[in-house]
């Protein structure tokens, strides 16, 4: 039931979001969040977007296990 | 490459948490619960529990909706179906499910008008187009689901629609997880707490929990990166013997929740004792329609005959919802018991235990 695929909104109508995840068109209704922009990532469950998807917070998560996982992999080489 | 979705799938990452969580993983055995049946699908169709230590076990928990729905509750679908000029719509999986003396997709095949519904606002627009029938939508879902419910009830009257009305079998999180707790089946030591209801809800939900039950509670995003962060987290608060509530979940979870879903959600449903399989009843657990709404609740509208309630003897759905067998213990599994000819809820739901199971063959 529960998609947790971020979609792009591509544009807004009447509240309802045409919204893409690849190149798959979805809409999505956008009655129960706030503030949804054209551009913005949001979680869709049941035709309803749930919530947007905070991409300046997904990025620095990333960064942050990919520095880590570098920094695992060196120190492996030189303990290997 | 999907935006947001490949990058939490990057091996690299993995490894590296696999390793930092065998690097802090105590000697003795811990028992971590994932609530949602989503994140059971990420850990086997990841090989989750290859990358973890040999005595770090994880529990699928009560978070599949179809799998917690009551056989009465079907029961009472398929007699409303049995009604002249209704037609019934409800989320697809719902339709395979057994109940007492048959399912919807049985009474679908005789003569009942069954319809598949992505979202509730399909179940409006047939009401619009069908003014001379009465439409059922066939709630069920935790917190994700019911803000979108609700909000459709209040779609349905602002446009003064009177053909359509709401089956509520909606469950509501914390009070499942006590009941879990309180039944002492099975000793947990931590939650995977499910990332959309708490997507809706926030997080203080979880705080009596950590609080009162001393036990860490997780919130994870459905990617496998995500997994093994929230597990590594976990692992880590077991280590240094505390217990709080934490959010993995970050770029789609904020502390205070979706405060517009959830005030919707309050105007429409309230709290009701509610039946869960293989939990029984648990007090406040469901949701009922205000009286506000209650032209729109399909259980006023419609005398629903009580129907005397049977379960398969051989399924034991019930013990696998309260993490006490997996569906390897079933006798029916594999057998009988197949996604093609289910013989009970979990088998019937893309997010059922026993559904995973099979599709992942361990």
């Amino acid at each position: 039931m529960c998609l947790a695929i971020p979609m792009k909104i591509l544009k807004i109508e009447n509240n309802i979001a045409f919204a893409e995840v690849g190149e798959i068109e979805y809409q999505a209704n956008l009655d129960i969040i706030s503030d949804a922009r054209v551009g913005d990532y949001i979680i869709v469950h049941a035709g309803f977007a749930i919530e947007k998807l905070d991409e300046e917070t997904a990025l620095e998560n990333l960064k942050i296990w990919q520095d880590i996982a570098e920094f695992e992999e060196k120190r492996q080489q030189k303990m290997g | 490459m999907v935006k947001y979705i490949d990058e939490f799938r990057n091996p690299n990452i993995a490894k590296s948490l696999s390793q930092k969580i065998h690097e802090i993983m105590p000697d003795s055995k811990i028992n971590l619960m994932e609530i949602c049946g989503g994140h059971t699908i990420t850990i086997f169709k990841y090989g989750i529990k290859k990358l973890l230590p040999q005595n770090l076990n994880l529990i699928s928990g009560p978070g599949c909706p179809v799998c917690v729905t009551d056989n009465s509750f079907i029961d009472s679908a398929i007699e409303l179906s049995h009604l002249q000029n209704v037609i019934i719509c409800s989320f697809g999986d719902m339709l395979r499910v057994p109940g007492s003396h048959s399912s919807l997709i049985n009474e679908k095949s005789k003569q009942s008008d069954i319809r598949i519904c992505y979202s509730p606002m399909d179940a409006i627009e047939i009401a619009k187009n069908n003014k001379n029938m009465e439409i059922i939508f066939l709630g069920i879902g935790f917190e994700t689901t019911v803000p979108l419910i609700a909000s459709s009830i209040i779609s349905a009257k602002s446009e003064g629609l009177k053909n359509f009305s709401v089956l509520s079998g909606h469950k509501t999180m914390p009070n499942a997880m006590k009941a879990l707790l309180d039944s002492e089946d099975i000793r947990l030591d931590g939650f995977i707490c499910p990332g959309h209801v708490s997507a809706i809800t926030g997080l203080d939900l979880y705080k009596i929990i950590a609080e009162k039950y001393k036990i860490p509670c997780v919130v994870s995003g459905f990617e496998p990166i995500d997994m093994l962060e929230s597990i590594y987290m976990l692992v880590k608060q077991i280590k240094e013997n505390i217990s709080t509530v934490q959010n993995q979940y970050t770029r789609v979870v904020r502390n205070q929740g979706n405060q517009k879903a959830i005030e919707i959600m309050n105007r429409v449903f309230e709290p009701v004792d509610a039946e869960w399989r293989g939990l029984g009843i648990i007090p406040g657990s469901g949701l009922k329609i205000k009286s506000e709404f209650q032209q729109f609740d399909a259980n006023q509208k419609f005398d629903i005959p009580l129907i005397e309630k049977k379960e398969n003897p051989g399924c034991i759905c019930g013990n696998i919802m309260r993490g006490i067998n997996t569906p390897l213990d079933c006798k029916l599994f594999k057998k009988i018991c197949t996604p093609q000819s289910p013989q009970g809820a979990c088998m019937v739901s893309d997010e059922g235990t026993c559904a995973t199971y099979f599709k992942y063959s361990l």
